[in-house]
């Protein structure tokens, strides 16, 4: 049972958002902008470096409902998600993405735990300055809403279906808040 | 130096923010509602203090000192009064309440899961609302993002304490919502 009166049998940071729409407008529209919004980095890495933040949290909801949009979008290579959310190396990670997710790692730990090598073996491989900036910041907001989802208690399915449901819309549609019912 | 290429001459957050302009706006958005909406049980000063802390928690210098600089404008106290709250809250003046959202604060910082049922009995038993306690969380969360993002990136930040003490009256007046990060 969540730490706060949340619509029942609503999940994670739905749930919140629901409760708090004030707050989770916002939310969502930062988690739309940074993750599905322009950058060098594909949704798809975007959503792996989500995951592999929410898994080194071990916040379950973060990390199966991010690794469920990851897999969609991965399609044919989406053996990557469970490597990377299971901490193992797989060549099907680019040189960038495995350094990027080295400072992504990092950041979530705590921001000053990144070294200029790590920097420097990120532009080694080929990433740019928008690709580091992004990088952090999608470490630095899933180090937000891990906290956000498991610090209320909020509800965390552990039927694998829900997540590969909220896999398929969350890959099609993005992420959009939770509108009130229509009266 | 930075990470990566920032405008010059802009502290903390305000290199990040300038650099990447869509980010910063939901970003933004969520500390106007967040920390500085007066439709709000808890008073600016409070949620001010919430981020001052869980900033210190998580050593970084930037955001501990500018919303150090916030909390002491808005309590009317010194910056002193504010380390001292800071470094042993439960030994403070502040309200049972407050020590006990504080705490919860704290473990929020730690990790979701660090939040036990009676870190929020003790909340409620002192007169926190669900509302309170869900701000609280999503405070903490927040600045353990924008903690990250700072000292993630390697920003700069000025060492004189004194230069966020003078900059908070024009900063709580001209808010969040609107922020143009190089005033």
């Amino acid at each position: 049972m969540a730490h706060i009166k949340v619509p029942d049998g609503v999940p994670g940071i739905r749930s919140l958002a629901m409760f708090r729409p004030d707050t989770g407008k916002h939310l969502y529209d930062l988690v739309q902008v940074l993750l599905r919004g322009q950058s060098p980095l594909s949704p798809a890495e975007r959503e792996l470096i989500a995951s592999h933040v929410s898994a080194g949290n071990s916040c379950r909801f973060c990390t199966s409902s991010h690794a469920a949009v990851a897999r969609e979008l991965y399609g044919e290579k989406s053996q990557i998600v469970d490597c990377v959310i299971r901490g193992e190396d797989t060549p099907l990670l680019s040189d960038k993405m495995r350094a990027l997710l080295v400072i992504a790692g990092k950041v979530r730990e705590n921001g000053k735990k990144v070294r200029p090598e790590d920097i420097q073996a990120a532009r080694n491989a080929g990433a740019g300055d928008r690709d580091i900036h992004d990088t952090v910041l999608i470490a630095a907001t899933f180090s937000m809403f891990n906290r956000y989802v498991d610090g209320l208690a909020t509800l965390t399915p552990t039927d694998d279906a829900i997540y590969a449901e909220m896999g398929k819309r969350l890959a099609l549609k993005g992420y959009v808040p939770p509108q009130p019912p229509v009266a | 130096m930075a990470y990566i290429d920032l405008p010059e001459g802009l502290p903390g957050i305000r290199g990040p923010m300038a650099f990447r302009p869509e980010t910063a706006k939901p970003l933004n958005l969520l500390a106007e509602v967040l920390l500085r909406d007066d439709n709000n049980t808890l008073t600016r000063g409070e949620r001010e203090l919430i981020g001052t802390y869980v900033s210190h928690l998580n050593d970084c210098w930037f955001c501990h000192n500018a919303h150090s600089g916030l909390t002491q404008h808005y309590l009317q106290c010194d910056i002193d009064a504010v380390d001292a709250i800071v470094r042993d809250p439960e030994y403070s003046n502040l309200s049972p309440k407050m020590k006990a959202l504080l705490a919860i604060a704290a473990a929020v910082q730690k990790g979701g899961k660090y939040v036990k049922p009676e870190d929020i009995a003790r909340a409620k038993t002192e007169g926190a609302s669900d509302t309170e306690i869900h701000d609280t969380v999503l405070i903490a969360a927040a600045f353990c993002m924008f903690n990250r993002y700072v000292d993630g990136l390697g920003t700069w930040a000025p060492s004189n304490r004194m230069f966020y003490v003078q900059r908070a009256p024009a900063r709580a007046k001209e808010g969040y919502a609107n922020y143009d990060p190089h005033h």
